[in-house]
């Protein structure tokens, strides 16, 4: 059981979220996934801070975001695996 | 882990117990603030909770107003009251629905007699009601009597991953021993509104869920110049990893774990369905919630934090926790309770559970908060609407 860099919610997510300090641009990062206590790896294409997201995927316009399994937004700008995902890239659904 | 059965309280007359025992000095409104604060500087172990508003208000908004004024005199973790206000009628108002419980309340109106004639009247009622407090003693109560209220604060996706998480296992571990417990936030459980729903114990409590939540929507709607983006999520949010209102939601309702709630309350208002899980309906600003859930009756707050909100109330104790790393070692004073070591998978969820649980129980037997030792008194009434 060694320190994740990510953890995921759900096997569903689209996103992980950083869990050291920060991640190093390429690093590649392993995710724990809590509800299946899988891990699988990502490689960080930039510097991502703690409790930021990380895409586990490539994602395009529209797409939903899927974090504890549920539609948390929208993408507004494509975003490619291993990219931070931010408010600079999605947006809500709500308001 | 065992938990424990009982706690050290204080027995009140109407038979519920307190973790405090406050001799408070409670003005009517925002005019006898002075008047309050004086007699709380010239009497020790009393406190004055000043607040900005109580004049000129109407209809629902007026009576939110008696609501928590009087729920805050009730609060088992409250001795006695002094309550101050400029006319005799609202001040007879609420000094007769504190005396219900029993406990010593006594009213005093400045309007002919001015602010020193009241404060020496007010004074010598507060030195015998302080004195006779300070006698009470702390005494074995079963934990049923602890009336648990969250809420979170400055949260980021740490509060999501495992502090809330950390407070739902709480909830899950006590629920059986017959405690009340309480969460609000009604503006930030947008997005995961109807997974919140779905938690209704019955189709009253669904839809009595649904019909506040859509109120405030729509409120919000109607009154939002672009949307809510500058707010929810706020700045602080933002900055740690939280994009939207719809994670913020999904993360907030982590604080309830499995649970479902019996009922839905009005902002303020006392539950009287018995022991369980409660929604009030509450702004999502941390003062402003903890003063409502107080004045509904809850004696002891669990407050997970991420980036490190600071907040306190004067008569409910505010336990923190966060998993936040660097919000334990940046703001090591605000937090009582830390479960970081989740993150790094050092400790799981039902041992951060067991370590809450355990923080919780320390405070509710006497040991001040990092917020009580600090200072934090907010005392916030939540307005509906402008006053007359």
């Amino acid at each position: 059981m060694s320190q994740p860099d990510l953890i995921i919610h759900d096997e569903k997510d689209n996103v992980g979220v950083v869990v050291i300090e920060t991640t190093k641009k390429g690093q590649d990062c392993s995710a724990w996934i809590m509800e299946n206590d899988k891990t699988v790896k990502v490689s960080s294409m930039n510097e991502v801070p703690l409790g930021h997201k990380i895409a586990l995927q490539d994602l395009k316009e529209g797409d939903t975001i899927l974090k504890y399994g549920h539609d948390i937004g929208k993408v507004v700008k494509p975003i490619r695996k291993g990219e931070h995902v931010h408010v600079h890239n999605v947006k809500t659904k709500k308001w | 882990m065992d938990i424990p059965k009982s706690f050290l309280g204080y027995k009140r007359e109407n038979g519920r117990a307190g973790t405090r025992n406050h001799v408070i000095i409670l003005p009517v409104d925002d005019i006898s603030n002075a008047c309050a604060e004086a007699v709380a500087n010239n009497i020790k172990g009393t406190i004055a909770l000043p607040h900005s508003y109580g004049r000129l208000q109407f209809g629902a908004d007026l009576e939110l107003h008696f609501r928590t004024m009087i729920g805050t005199g009730k609060n088992p973790n409250v001795a006695a009251v002094i309550v101050i206000g400029i006319e005799p009628k609202w001040t007879k108002r609420i000094v007769d629905e504190i005396a219900k419980t029993g406990k010593p309340v006594e009213g005093f109106h400045i309007e002919r007699t001015g602010d020193i004639g009241t404060i020496m009247k007010a004074s010598k009622k507060a030195q015998e009601f302080s004195q006779w407090a300070s006698e009470k003693q702390r005494e074995e109560c079963p934990l049923s009597d602890l009336w648990i209220s969250v809420k979170c604060g400055e949260s980021d996706t740490t509060s999501g991953l495992a502090s809330n998480p950390t407070v739902g296992n709480l909830m899950e571990k006590l629920e059986p021993f017959g405690v009340h417990l309480c969460f609000g936030e009604t503006s930030e459980l947008t997005g995961a509104e109807k997974v919140c729903a779905a938690r209704g114990a019955t189709p009253e409590a669904k839809e009595k869920f649904m019909k506040t939540w859509s109120a405030y929507n729509d409120f919000i709607l109607k009154e939002a110049t672009n949307d809510l983006s500058e707010s929810q999520p706020t700045a602080g949010n933002i900055a740690g990893g939280l994009t939207t209102i719809e994670e913020k939601a999904f993360g907030n309702f982590q604080k309830i774990g499995n649970l479902k709630f019996i009922d839905v309350l009005e902002p303020a208002e006392e539950p009287k369905k018995g022991k369980g899980l409660y929604f009030m309906d509450t702004s999502s600003a941390a003062a402003e919630c903890v003063t409502l859930q107080a004045a509904g009756g809850f004696n002891i707050h669990l407050f997970p934090t991420g980036q490190g909100n600071i907040i306190g109330n004067p008569i409910e104790p505010v336990v923190k926790l966060t998993a936040n790393p660097l919000t334990a070692k940046l703001m090591k004073e605000h937090v009582d309770c830390d479960v970081s070591k989740i993150l790094s998978r050092e400790m799981n969820l039902s041992q951060a559970g067991d370590e809450l649980i355990k923080t919780m129980l320390r405070v509710a037997n006497g040991r001040l908060t990092c917020a009580e030792a600090l200072g934090h008194r907010e005392f916030v009434m939540t307005k509906l609407y402008r006053s007359a």
